[in-house]
């Protein structure tokens, strides 16, 4: 939180742009910082981890030694912290990444996962699932098809609605729609299941949290994780060129409709399979890609692993606030919100001029 | 280089719009497209670009015909200079300027240092180098068009299209980007151009077509644009003189009557 505040008060708004020489060494800052919070949240917890116990850990293990070190503290790192760590910073980077990739093709900084409506169509897709008890693959595939289907009832009924209107405002209020359409989705859900052992699954999974990752989880997240990231990595320079519209980034040479589509269904995969793995963990993919905006600049050239990288950094401090501040466990959607909601409202005053 | 439009049928969706045009532009060429609102400008640019599906007839460039071109070809050889717009976010200008590197760049890289130096050039073509660092959606429009311009000529284009170059601009912006306009045919582009206003055409157009809604008549500014003409087409009163500008040289302008 502290980091947020400072990271946007620093830079105002006006000369946020970074040359390209500067591109450098901010990325290499970002890189530390995420190792720096990685460090930190592996020594962090109920069963507190030394620096120094970690490394003799990673270097026995690596280099085949037999254990010094009690075999409780591994079981912790490997089967608890570490998972829950790894999968931390997918679904942070991923968030973020698909939010950035959001903005860009919809050519609407307002715009996010959530806003969008693919957290909601993924979050009940994955509630579905739950419900009818599908494996976890089967839960991941579930939200990605509902997450799918909200982003494209979402595009259509704003273009439908917006032709000529104020587009940027059309695209958020739809969402909002198809967003709280689905929810109500899900609270059908919630009312059907059973009350001893289903909603209660269901209602804590919907909070967001990371506390159940297992190695399985990082699997389940990893591959999607990698199968979403690589195009829009591969096609960050188009998304630059699709934030200027249609027709002028089809005269630039862009088949938009199949980068377009491709880069909508990258965004979607990285959003449900954060969804299915760890619930319903909003406004990271609003807040950071502007934060990351307001210090590298608008390419998505240097935007888009920007954004992956504070996304990664910023989830992970946030589930260490999560799990280490009380005895109990805060969901971190309950944190992400609490610290989401008012950084939007100093977007929306900051960008008030162009809200006309 | 050279642009045939043959009988080109043009509108949206089942609505035709223009029917048997026809013209064609050459390098260091400047056709003026004229006429009053809602008469298909647009439409035609649209279908140039290929934006729009052609519903009849043929648009060539050398004599191959656009129809089965990829995105990428397009741009390499037609540069689109668009009206005034506000992109989303604060890129650079240097970063609007090398996104016309697109078409030349292979399907998943970004600029290289070449197309950088490339984007620089144009830049310094148009004199507006020190823009560079600038952020785009904080200039002002007549800064705007000259970046919109600079981005086309990083495309590398052989022509041009413009829709409507002089729109929102002040006097003097609207002079200075026509200068640039005949500039670039000077040094061998051809270009097409929309204006509301017949005198950009006297000052630049090497060719003035002048669409109405009965018809489409397309020749030398001179012939083109007369009092008979534009009274039929706009439905005003005009009248036409000739000023001497120094150097034996005449300009044309158009002088409305309003009573």
């Amino acid at each position: 939180m502290q980091r947020t505040l400072k990271a946007g008060g620093a830079a105002p708004g006006k000369k946020a742009a970074l040359s390209r020489k500067r591109a450098i060494p901010a990325m290499t800052v970002l890189l530390l910082l995420l190792t720096a919070a990685f460090l930190l949240s592996v020594t962090l917890g109920r069963y507190g981890i030394p620096l120094r116990q970690l490394m003799q850990i990673l270097f026995g293990k690596l280099l085949g030694q037999t254990p010094t070190w009690p075999d409780t503290v591994e079981k912790v790192l490997f089967n608890v912290r570490l998972p829950r760590i790894l999968c931390g910073m997918m679904v942070g980077a991923a968030l973020s990444g698909s939010g950035a990739t959001y903005q860009g093709i919809f050519k609407n900084p307002m715009v996010s996962p959530d806003i969008l409506g693919a957290s909601a169509g993924a979050g009940f897709g994955a509630a579905l699932a739950i419900l009818n008890n599908f494996s976890i693959w089967g839960i991941e595939v579930t939200a990605f098809l509902f997450g799918m289907a909200a982003v494209a009832l979402t595009y259509f009924l704003s273009n439908f609605i917006g032709r000529n209107l104020n587009a940027v405002l059309v695209l958020v209020l739809t969402g909002m729609v198809v967003q709280s359409l689905f929810s109500a989705f899900t609270s059908v859900i919630k009312y059907e299941a059973d009350p001893n052992n289903k909603l209660p699954e269901i209602t804590f999974w919907l909070m967001g949290g990371l506390s159940s990752s297992t190695k399985k989880q990082v699997l389940m997240m990893l591959v999607p994780f990698i199968i979403g990231m690589i195009p829009l990595f591969l096609c960050r320079w188009q998304i630059n060129i699709l934030s200027f519209g249609e027709e002028e980034a089809k005269a630039l040479g862009v088949d938009t409709g199949k980068t377009r589509a491709v880069l909508i269904l990258s965004a979607t995969l990285l959003t449900s399979a954060s969804i299915a793995v760890s619930g319903m963990i909003g406004w990271v993919g609003l807040i950071i890609p502007h934060l990351a905006r307001l210090i590298v600049g608008p390419n998505y050239k240097i935007l888009l692993p920007a954004s992956a990288l504070m996304g990664a950094t910023f989830l992970l401090l946030v589930d260490d606030i999560a799990r280490t501040v009380l005895i109990t466990e805060i969901p971190l959607g309950i944190l992400t919100a609490i610290i989401g909601a008012p950084f939007f409202l100093y977007l929306l005053y900051r960008g008030r001029s162009t809200w006309e | 280089m050279k642009l045939d439009v043959c009988s080109a049928v043009c509108g949206y969706r089942d609505k035709v719009i223009l029917k048997d045009i026809s013209f064609s532009v050459s390098s260091s060429e400047i056709l003026c497209l004229l006429g009053p609102n809602g008469v298909g400008k647009t439409t035609l640019f649209k279908t140039i670009l290929g934006f729009l599906k052609l519903k009849g007839g043929s648009v060539r460039v050398d004599g191959e015909d656009l129809a089965g071109w990829s995105r990428k070809k397009y741009a390499q050889r037609i540069g689109y200079v668009p009206q005034m717009h506000t992109p989303p976010f604060p890129f650079t200008v240097f970063d609007v300027v090398a996104m016309g590197r697109t078409a030349h760049l292979d399907a998943f890289a970004s600029p290289s240092r070449a197309d950088l130096e490339i984007a620089a050039d144009a830049l310094d073509s148009l004199g507006i180098t020190p823009l560079k660092d600038r952020i785009y959606t904080e200039i002002s429009g007549g800064e705007r068009q000259m970046v919109l311009i600079a981005r086309a000529l990083t495309q590398q284009p052989q022509l041009l299209v413009m829709d409507e170059p002089t729109s929102n601009l002040d006097f003097g912006n609207q002079l200075r980007v026509l200068k640039q306009i005949r500039k670039l045919a000077g040094d061998g582009m051809g270009i097409v151009m929309t204006s509301h206003f017949p005198d950009h055409a006297f000052l630049c157009a090497s060719r003035v077509a002048l669409l109405s809604r009965d018809g489409f008549a397309i020749g030398e500014p001179d012939r083109i644009i007369t009092e008979e003409s534009l009274r039929q087409v706009y439905g005003v009163d005009v009248k036409i003189t000739t000023t001497p500008v120094g150097g034996g040289r005449y300009e044309k302008a158009c002088v409305p009557i309003l009573s």
